[in-house]
């Protein structure tokens, strides 16, 4: 099992580093001048030339990649002399145009990402994979029928038109609910939840739908396998042979999409918090592309890499400990 | 003991329904296990030797059963599934062909059987994984306490069919219905399991119903036979006088594909030409006839007619061919 | 359908009792064939595909018989004291302009709406048939030749799927030099979709390379090529359809979504994700405006999807047939 960890510690590591060359070679190596880029939109040659100096795009490219690979683990400063700024552990570059960090610009938001996937998360699950067990149990029948249908159709629902009809609906007509803005699970829970649960919705219906259909699909294969029959012949309850014999392996692979899934969400949903307008990473993502703002660009992208690959990690831990066949190869 | 024959099987049809219509896997077949006996059904893919099987332990999902299978007189065709679960494991108990994928991957093999124990017996788990120790023991696995806390994938194939056979023993059953328990293993630990199952047979007194295409085991572990094709029985006779005096051309037709130590050298292997009937849109009366050697020298009506019945050609012996004189 | 249990004792698990020997010895291909006709869903969805795909190709022909152009701005149709709104109902539907105008600059949606369609399934299709060749070419040479060359494409394949592609193509598009931009979408895309095709045929090559058949071809001294075109590809062919029909629709919405980021496809150049970017604003006070692209993503990624389903159940008869 140590071995086991070390070596997938050591993928995921060697994964980073390649997705860290890559981010530098996109915004370093790709744009004509990259100060000019990282500067943004609306910015004087002076500015420019500083920041050219500050990212110090004279040196090598090694010595650059150095910098920048060493920079998250021990920050770093730009530039030097009197219009040095620095920028501290873990440092994921400095946006000019704001003049903070981009670790702290995205801290701010986390929050707001995290409650979103989550919440998300947790309400497509009950939804996706109870339509998913019981469409596969009761397969065949009006309901099996009436919820494969109904999948399929919210499956291919733009999140725009999903998010726009609630919105519509829920707060301009009804009037139930605020349009929502994002409050801290610390300061009102209640309120939390009445403001997250429209984006919730939204995300949580798309993966719900398709989290059904994958379901239903895995519950069916597995009820078909020789050692639920085994669990039958046993004389095992159906309640028993359906739940411990039958769900376990089923929804072992929809346990390893849903790790996946969170960590392309955690800073990935930028349509969905577009949309509430939620100060979230994918927020911060979607104006630092209006602003062209760069080094925010590059260090959501990596933060979302870094996320993605651990969930990815995660993902092969909970394999191995549900299934004992993993744990060998 | 009791006046029932422990299984009685009589006029058991499986059919299922499917998009193509409705197919007739077992076709009204009659058999017989007594306590310590063993029943030898042999056939090809399709003949509906597994479908039976299934259908007596009430495992048919989806087929319908008609007929009857009375387990020591207790009527199984039809019985509240409650019932038969409660019969199922305990009474009557399964072994399957392939036993990496028959025991649960997520689980210990100690566990899997403790599991069965308990649904049957209650106690505590503790009692239970004692017990599975001890039946890993009786059925020759070394270490067994050790053993237990393994998971299948960690055992060799001989060694998992005998935790499977372990599985099935573990609540005392009185019948074993073993499907193809050996086809997927080495030929020498082939031979260790059926001697495992005969030796067991013995000291319990255990009723066997071996399910096989090998005439090789049959020959080695079976008191009777039902030869199987097309969903019907094609011949029935006790395992001697099958091996020596085969009446139905299609038992002929396997005995003839069997390699023989005393063949002369050179002798080729005959098969038996074409491949098994479809179920869907089986051949009109007997469901051999397009295969069958006597139907090509002599062809007969009765052939073509309506699938001949079985008919007792000798005492205790009965072929389903239209060409067969009773002899005795 | 019930699931009839197995009365094969050998590889037949989870196959249907009778099959084995159909009545009529049916090719797989007639059969396949047989049961895509049999589905309803499926001829609606290739009915809407065919649609939008004539409604693409002609656009030019139907905006000169509507009499209207993607780019004409129409000042008259909207009104400047309702900030801008169309005029008329339902977001300003006229003998002019047959699904009304946009806001503000009130040019004409039914010609927005088709040279919207163009572009949606071009860069779909195309990057489609980009990932199919990318995907079959590595995910083949990673399954059959193994060893080191599998090694190395799949680590690569791990990499490329490990990252946030959304976030990861937009980074890309966001620095890229405004080439054409419809050829930088079809390519960056297609970069981050490849491996998911690719790991599915790699997959399939292993098992065909283990089958008989193969393996006494390659005995008998068949050459690699031969064994690759005569063997392997043409067992391949359905997967991947399914696999790249099922893709489409992902395709598409993603278009959508960079197009909707500001990322994608630039103005004036209409694309179905712009508008709705657009439409956003004024969902409210003129919903038609923001329906109308929207209704049109919905069909079609649902089209797209039955009939990549269909596929599914009609060439790959063991993904879960119902």
């Amino acid at each position: 099992m140590i071995g086991f960890l070390l070596r997938r510690l050591l993928a995921m590591a060697a994964t980073l580093l390649a997705v860290c060359a890559l981010t530098f070679a996109v915004f370093y190596l790709l744009p004509s001048d990259p100060a000019a880029q990282f500067c943004g939109k609306d910015c004087s040659a002076d500015r420019i030339q500083l920041v050219r100096q500050q990212l110090g795009l004279a040196d090598p490219l090694v010595v650059q990649f150095w910098h920048y690979v060493t920079a998250v683990f021990a920050g770093r400063s730009y530039g030097t002399g009197p219009y040095a700024v620095q920028c501290h552990f873990p440092c994921f570059g400095y946006s000019f145009q704001s003049a903070q960090p981009v670790w702290d610009l995205m801290t701010d938001r986390l929050p707001t990402s995290v409650s979103l996937a989550l919440g998300a998360a947790v309400l497509w699950l009950v939804l996706g994979v109870g339509a998913g067990v019981l469409s596969a149990l009761r397969r065949g029948t009006w309901l099996d029928r009436t919820l494969m249908v109904g999948t399929i159709g919210i499956a291919a629902l733009p999140v725009y038109f999903t998010a726009m009809i609630l919105l519509y609906l829920v707060v301009t007509v009804a009037g139930i609910l605020p349009y929502p803005r994002y409050i801290a699970f610390g300061e009102d829970p209640a309120g939390w939840v009445t403001n997250l649960i429209l984006p919730w919705i939204t995300l949580a219906l798309l993966y719900a739908a398709i989290y059904a259909r994958m379901t239903r699909n895995s519950v069916i294969e597995t009820m078909a396998e020789p050692y639920v029959r085994t669990a039958r012949a046993k004389g095992l309850r159906e309640a028993r042979v359906v739940g411990r014999h039958g769900l376990r392996p089923a929804l072992t692979p929809v346990a390893t999409m849903l790790g996946m899934d969170l960590g392309g969400l955690l800073a990935g949903a930028l349509i969905t918090e577009s949309l509430f307008s939620l100060p979230g990473i994918g927020k911060l993502f979607a104006d630092s592309l209006n602003k062209a703002d760069q080094p925010v660009i590059m260090g959501i992208t990596l933060l979302a890499s870094f996320f993605i690959v651990s969930s990815n990690l995660v993902v092969d831990l909970v394999y191995a400990w549900i299934d004992p066949r993993a744990r060998l190869s | 003991m009791t006046p029932h024959p422990l299984l009685e099987v009589r006029d058991l049809t499986v059919e299922f329904s499917t998009e193509e219509g409705p197919v007739r896997a077992v076709r009204g077949i009659d058999f017989t296990v007594e306590r310590g006996r063993t029943l030898g059904i042999v056939g090809e893919s399709g003949s509906g030797k597994s479908v039976t099987s299934l259908a007596v332990m009430g495992l048919h999902r989806g087929a319908t059963v008609t007929g009857s299978a009375r387990l020591d007189g207790t009527e199984l065709v039809g019985a509240p599934d409650e019932r038969l679960r409660t019969l199922r494991g305990r009474r009557m108990a399964m072994v399957f062909q392939d036993a990496l994928t028959a025991l649960h991957p997520y689980f210990t093999v100690g566990d899997q059987i403790a599991e069965a124990y308990r649904e049957h017996f209650g106690g505590t788990r503790r009692a239970a994984l004692a017990r599975a120790v001890d039946v890993l023991g009786d059925v020759g696995i070394p270490e067994p306490a050790r053993r237990a806390d393994e998971y299948p994938h960690q055992f060799s194939g001989g060694m998992r069919q005998r935790a499977m056979i372990a599985l099935a023993l573990s609540c005392e059953p009185d019948l074993v219905i073993a499907d193809e328990p050996t086809t997927a293993l080495d030929v020498t630990v082939q031979a260790q399991v059926l001697e495992l199952l005969m030796r067991l047979q013995q000291e319990r007194g255990l009723g066997i119903v071996m399910i096989t295409h090998d005439l090789g085991v049959i020959a080695r572990v079976a008191d009777d036979v039902l030869v199987m094709y097309g969903g019907s029985a094609a011949e029935q006779a006790p395992a001697d006088t099958l091996f020596t005096t085969p009446r139905h051309p299609y038992t002929r037709g396997l005995l003839d594909s069997l390699p023989r130590l005393d063949a002369e050298r050179g002798t080729e292997l005959r098969s038996i030409p074409g491949s098994p009937p479809s179920l869907l849109a089986p051949p009109a009366g007997c469901a051999f006839h397009p295969r069958c050697p006597r139907h090509a020298a002599r062809p007969d009506a009765r052939c073509t007619g309506d699938r001949p019945p079985l008919r007792t050609v000798a005492d205790g012996h009965r072929s389903a061919c239209v060409h067969d004189e009773v002899t005795a | 359908m019930t699931t009839p249990l197995a009365p094969a004792p050998a590889g037949g698990a989870g196959a249907p009792a009778a099959p084995e020997a159909a009545p009529a010895p049916a090719s797989p291909r007639a059969l396949a064939l047989h049961r895509l006709r049999r589905q309803k869903s499926a001829k609606a969805g290739a009915a809407v595909i065919a649609f939008f795909v004539l409604a693409a190709v002609l656009a030019p022909v139907l905006t000169a018989i509507s009499g209207t152009t993607p780019d004409a701005v129409d000042k008259k149709a909207v009104d400047p004291y309702l900030g801008g709104l169309p005029r008329g109902s339902l977001g300003g539907i006229s003998p002019d302009h047959w699904l009304g105008v946009e806001p503000m600059l009130g040019r004409d949606i039914f010609a927005r709406l088709l040279y919207g369609a163009q572009i949606s399934l071009l860069v779909a299709c195309a990057s489609a048939l980009l990932i199919t060749l990318i995907g079959t070419v590595l995910g083949i040479t990673a399954g059959y030749f193994g060893g080191r060359t599998d090694a190395v494409i799949s680590r690569f394949m791990d990499i490329m799927m490990s990252f946030p592609s959304l976030i990861f193509m937009i980074a890309l598009l966001s620095v890229a030099r405004d080439v054409n931009r419809v050829v930088l979408l079809i390519g960056v895309m297609s970069l981050f979709s490849w491996p998911y095709i690719a790991r599915v045929v790699r997959g399939q090559t292993l098992s065909l390379k283990h089958r008989e058949y193969v393996e006494a071809a390659r005995a008998s001294g068949t050459t690699n090529r031969r064994i690759l075109f005569g063997e392997i590809l043409p067992n391949l062919t359905g997967t991947v359809i399914v696999y790249v029909t099922l893709a489409v629709p992902g395709l598409i919405g993603t278009e959508a979504a960079l197009s909707f980021l500001g990322v994608g496809i630039r103005p004036p150049t209409p694309s179905w994700g712009q508008m709705i970017s657009d439409a956003v604003l004024y969902y409210k006070v003129d919903p038609m405006f923001f329906v109308l692209p929207s209704a049109c993503l919905f069909l079609v990624v649902l089209a797209f999807t039955l009939v990549g389903d269909a596929l599914r159940d009609a060439l790959d008869p063991k993904g879960g047939r119902t």
